[in-house]
């Protein structure tokens, strides 16, 4: 029970719950760019949330299927399609043994999530199956998958997805030949019109910037630079000057720190961010926007609109009832 | 105290290195970690403060979260145990040729100090590891010889070679992979700093002793 690559895309890696607890040693959690995109794709192939799933960057893979298999993409818009016909995203669908799986371009958005039923069983390292490139462990021998890598699937995957397709509700009123059901899930982190609106709170050392650098922050358009990764999206816009070049203790970072190195071009960081760091924080991103920033691909636009921290807690609260909201929806088709 | 985002608050105790500081830091995490508290996914004690790290959608969170966490940081810091650290002292073998201490030659400018004289301060004294972060396993060591304290780097490297010891700001760090950094590197260690495989999988743990042992290029091979 096994998938196999044929073509690996751009940068596509397997990616689970991340890696929580171990921060005090310097092992950042990974994890998905949009855990938002994977818990639908988890629900959806009837999987607990977490479960290990396949992230597609921009350019997505070419897999062959070992073994019948219920699937779910989620995320990004991907020019994807299953055995030559359109594969439905936003919903379960069963793929035959032996069929392609093609996932071209993100036409909107960036990351994509395939969830399979029963999750993607490579080796546990440290609690979680997410690939840490940087570090070289987790996922498939810690690195980005390549043509010919072999993905192993529970050894019960085919039953899983007979069964669990069977029980879904209007399975058979899909108009096309892709086996599939009538109704998908809401995608909830594809950015709309560039440039995008992301909330972020003023940062520990936003006082260390000097009053032009402050207003700019929040006023300026900022564009992705191309050698962003996913450990931070490095952004193209005006230079923010301090006031006092001040060194600064190496201190906790975390998911969302936009961060100032001497150059003056801030740093977004992101899901394989380092713990610690010592450039001044200008600002923190709201937790409930980061998926939506991590939609966007080098060249896109964003403008960071402030809020506070009680703003960013009801972004946060609300992201999450409109998440809980489509997760109920989708246990109910599941009839539990 | 400040907010780290939605996701973190980081509570900062001093802004100067100071071990029993340091220690007493060490001693907190071992407290907060002691409740168990769901929402809350990391404690990590840092060089003069801790963070705490939360899931912002955990159905939990306790709200405001800010005012939560610092009263939950005073409890935890009364009701602390005096730290007891390892007790154990890790010799870390050290190669400073030039060919790996790129830097060596810039620190002798800036320190005024000949190559041997900066291996032989680096050396002597009993240096403690303050903090692990930036990458698995990465030490954060006090202890240096205070003159020996330079600056970051005004250019980071965008690769610091596997194993390099760096110093920067009073402290040394050895790098367990190859990752980007601004601090000038004096040498390469041999020893593997961090792997997932090994129990415990980070070499360097706070609150261990280090001292810094000088080895020769062909030491450096033998034990590599």
């Amino acid at each position: 029970m096994s998938l196999r690559i044929i073509r690996p895309g751009l940068l596509t890696t397997v990616q689970d719950h991340g890696r929580h607890g171990l921060r005090h040693l310097g092992v950042v959690p990974c994890g998905p760019m949009d855990p938002v995109a994977l818990e639908l794709a988890n629900a959806l192939a009837g999987n607990r949330s977490g479960e290990a799933a396949l992230e597609f960057t921009v350019l997505g893979p070419e897999i062959e299927f070992g073994c019948d298999a219920l699937v779910a993409m989620c995320g990004a818009q991907f020019d994807a399609t299953l055995a030559g016909r359109a594969l439905p995203l936003n919903r379960p669908v069963l793929v035959d043994k032996g069929s392609l799986l093609r996932a071209g371009r993100a036409l909107v958005g960036s990351r994509a999530y395939l969830a399979v039923a029963g999750g993607i069983q490579t080796p546990l390292v440290l609690g979680s199956r997410s690939t840490y490139v940087p570090a070289k462990f987790g996922g498939l021998e810690g690195r980005a998958l390549r043509a010919g890598d072999v993905l192993p699937l529970v050894p019960d995957a085919e039953g899983l997805a007979r069964k669990r397709f069977s029980v879904l509700k209007d399975n058979r009123k899909n108009p096309s030949d892709v086996k599939s059901v009538a109704w998908s899930a809401p995608a909830l982190t594809l950015p709309e019109r560039q440039p995008i609106v992301i909330h972020a709170m003023e940062g520990r050392h936003h006082a260390h910037f000097d009053a032009a650098a402050q207003r700019a922050f929040f006023e300026a358009t900022w564009k992705i630079s191309p050698d962003s990764n996913r450990m931070g999206f490095r952004l193209l816009g005006p230079v923010l000057a301090r006031t006092e070049p001040v060194e600064i203790l190496s201190e906790p970072a975390c998911l969302g720190t936009v961060q100032v190195p001497a150059s003056g071009m801030p740093i977004a960081l992101m899901a394989d961010h380092q713990t610690t760091g010592g450039y001044p924080k200008i600002a923190e991103i709201a937790a409930a926007d980061v998926p939506r920033l991590a939609q966007l691909a080098p060249g896109g636009t964003v403008q960071f609109a402030r809020c506070s921290l009680e703003q960013a807690g009801e972004l946060s609260r609300v992201l999450r009832q409109r998440l809980d909201s489509a997760l109920r929806a989708l246990a109910w088709t599941y009839g539990k | 105290m400040s907010p780290l985002g939605d996701g973190a608050v980081y509570a900062e105790f001093g802004d100067a290195l100071d071990l029993e500081l340091n220690r007493s830091l060490q001693a907190l995490a071992v407290a907060l970690r002691a409740r168990s508290l769901p929402w809350i996914r990391d404690v990590v004690p840092a060089l003069c403060g801790i963070a705490l790290h939360f899931d912002p959608f955990h159905p939990e969170l306790p709200a405001p979260v800010l005012e939560h966490c610092k009263s939950l940081i005073e409890e935890c810091f009364k009701s602390a145990s005096k730290f007891e650290d390892s007790g154990r002292t890790l010799e870390v073998p050290v190669c400073y040729d030039v060919e790996f201490g790129l830097d060596l030659t810039e620190v002798s400018e800036r320190t005024s100090f000949s190559i041997d004289e900066i291996i032989k301060r680096h050396v002597k004294t009993q240096h403690w590891v303050l903090m692990v972060g930036f990458s698995p396993g990465q030490p954060y060591i006090g202890g240096l010889d205070p003159k020996l304290s330079v600056p970051r780097r005004a250019t980071p490297r965008v690769r610091m070679p596997m194993g390099s010891v760096a110093i920067a700001n009073a402290q040394t760090a050895v790098y367990p992979y190859e990752t980007p950094g601004g601090w000038s590197i004096i040498g390469r260690t041999p020893l593997t700093v961090f792997d997932p495989a090994r129990d415990p999988a980070s070499l360097f743990a706070p609150g261990d002793r280090v001292r810094f042992i000088a080895i020769s290029r062909i030491e450096f091979e033998e034990l590599k």
